[in-house]
């Protein structure tokens, strides 16, 4: 503690240098916690959804949508206790900047199927009476400002023209990395509207026992197989992956432009270090001649590139947190987005790094100085 | 014994790729209590004798004791401690430590020891109190005038109370005023305090003030 105010007095020397320093860290690791939070999301996003649902889509793509007559189909395949449809929406509520994703559903089947999604009793039945009612996810009201019994229009894509909703339900979900910015709304409604054009995207089977999945996956698929859609049957978690991996590789992208990021950092806090032991090298050489030893003098160096580096680290990391946590910019994309108690901790460990890292060849440097010859360009 | 022995000391080192030898052999003593001045041509290795004697510097053979200690069996770590606790250092230009004040520069030699905080806060106070600046003890470099500065210097090499003082041209960035007020301070250590003072000096008037002068000029010690 005694050499607190040696240490302070030494950050403080060039103020400026400082605070821009303690910026450029702050921002890195801003950065840092979004990308890295970007892939934890990504991550949680492929284990969503239950081991008894398997999903059934065309072997073609996602986007390929599959005949009706294969949801009867599905539901009489010995394994499966329930089938359901989903279709998607794709419409614009206001501005087209404001994207969240709209399904078209089964109103009796669906909700049934996804018990960790809660809809009051009350709703839900007022939702399945009304065929152009909708249940919205609670972040996506609380993000419109939207209420219980309010009529929305949204402006089709897929299928043009204005679609009045009025919502009759709001759910919440028990895992964050459902989501609650979804639209649902009935495919009777889309079916009848759209001119009878309108097909199911793809279609979720519950199963009587989870251990069976292989073989309903292969029972199913098989089924199809030589009919006009191909059927391609996986878990919801892979089915899950899978629209992950409609963005590219994602995380191969993130990490590298994290790893850029962090690496431009390190040589920006290690050279503006550098640059400070550098102007200090009459000073070192006088603290030896007082009796220093060049291990103490390192140590200055290091506990300041340390608490640059960390309360940077701890600026960025911490920021990061509490704009995400006050605003989720990112939640209609990725569901549940939060910075992570582990990315905060894994962010200060690189932060550590980073400060010693970049104090480490000053402090070497100040360590190997000769003081007769530092002595000699000071006078 | 004398407090400094300085035996059979040979240096050479290298100016652009020449060898130079600035001691071939030379010896000194200097008494517990003398106040000498060293005079000598530039080149003639006054600051390598006052590097050696403050551990800085290695002879390339021979030996140097400064309290019964021979500094050329000493490892840097040993040596940093032997300066801590023997050695005060005056310099020309008083290489005070900008960013503090000149209470904190004073108190920079007691961080080494395992003083507590308020017995640092009082050594200090007594060490600008020998040298007359108790009132500018919150003043930065910067907001004093170089006398002062160097009077801080002063009481920053005195304030863990060595045994000798090596002071390299004390007086030499200084203007006359402020030159004598600081011999006259480097006069009352001696007598006052019995400190042994070894002073580097190109001033004949400022080497008067000492007790001896010794002149060194082509390797050898005339006193």
């Amino acid at each position: 503690m005694k050499y607190a105010r040696l240490v302070w007095s030494n950050l403080m020397r060039s103020k400026r240098r400082t605070v821009l320093t303690l910026a450029s860290v702050a921002v890195a690791f801003f950065l840092f916690a979004t990308l890295a939070s970007v892939l934890t999301t990504l991550a949680s996003v492929t284990e969503t959804g239950s081991e008894s649902r398997l999903s059934t889509r065309n072997a073609i793509g996602i986007t390929f949508d599959m005949p009706q007559s294969y949801h009867e189909r599905l539901r009489g395949t010995p394994g499966v206790r329930e089938a359901t449809h989903v279709s998607w929406f794709g419409a614009v509520y206001v501005d087209p900047k404001d994207f969240f994703a709209q399904f078209a559903i089964d109103p009796v089947v669906y909700f049934d199927m996804y018990p960790e999604v809660l809809v009051p009793e009350d709703q839900l039945r007022a939702f399945r009476e009304e065929r152009t009612a909708a249940i919205v996810g609670r972040k996506l009201m609380e993000r419109f400002g939207w209420r219980l019994g309010q009529t929305v229009t949204l402006q089709g894509t897929i299928w043009p023209g204005d679609w009045e909703f009025t919502i009759r339900g709001v759910y919440e979900a028990e895992d964050p990395s459902f989501g609650e910015e979804t639209f649902y709304f009935h495919f009777d409604y889309l079916y009848e509207l759209s001119n009878q054009t309108a097909r199911h995207g793809w279609y979720i089977l519950e199963l009587e026992d989870p251990d069976q999945a292989g073989a309903v996956s292969a029972r199913v698929d098989a089924m199809f197989e030589n009919s006009t859609a191909p059927t391609k049957t996986e878990t919801e978690r892979a089915f899950q992956a899978g629209f992950v991996t409609m963005w590219g590789n994602v995380g191969f992208l993130v990490r590298a432009i994290g790893t850029a990021v962090f690496f431009a950092i390190l040589l920006i806090a290690a050279n503006t270090m550098m640059m400070a032991a550098r102007e200090r090298t009459g000073e070192v050489a006088v603290l030896k001649t007082l009796g220093f030893r060049d291990g103490q003098l390192a140590s200055l160096v290091i506990v300041e590139a340390l608490l640059i580096s960390l309360l940077g680290g701890f600026l960025g990391l911490m920021g990061a947190k509490l704009m995400f946590e006050s605003s989720d910019p990112l939640a209609s994309f990725l569901p549940g987005f939060s910075v992570a108690i582990g990315t905060i901790g894994a962010g200060l460990a690189i932060a550590a790094l980073l400060g010693l890292v970049a104090g480490a060849v000053p402090a070497w440097q100040s360590a190997r100085l000769s003081v007769v010859e530092a002595l000699r360009h000071v006078g | 014994m004398a407090l400094v022995e300085v035996h059979d000391v040979y240096k050479t080192y290298s100016k652009d790729s020449q060898a130079v030898q600035v001691f071939a052999g030379v010896n000194l003593e200097i008494e517990s209590g003398e106040y000498l001045a060293l005079m000598g041509p530039s080149g003639s290795g006054k600051s390598t004798l006052l590097n050696m004697l403050a551990g800085l510097d290695q002879p390339d053979s021979g030996t140097v004791v400064v309290e019964g200690v021979d500094l050329t069996q000493l490892k840097a770590r040993q040596l940093a401690d032997f300066r801590a606790n023997n050695i005060g250092f005056i310099f020309q230009f008083y290489n005070l430590l900008p960013v503090l004040t000149a209470a904190q520069n004073v108190e920079l030699p007691l961080l080494l020891t395992s003083l507590s905080k308020s017995e640092r806060n009082e050594r200090v106070r007594i060490a600008l109190g020998v040298v007359g600046l108790v009132d500018r003890s919150d003043h930065f470099p910067r907001q004093l005038s170089g006398g002062e500065q160097q009077r801080v210097g002063i009481a920053r090499a005195i304030v863990s109370d060595p045994t000798l003082i090596l002071a390299d041209e004390p007086t030499g960035d200084l203007d006359a005023k402020s030159a004598d007020e600081i011999l006259a301070l480097l006069g009352e250590l001696n007598k006052e305090h019995g400190k042994t003072i070894l002073m580097v000096t190109h001033d004949a008037h400022a080497a008067e003030t000492a007790h001896d002068t010794i002149h060194l000029d082509k390797g050898v010690f005339h006193r």
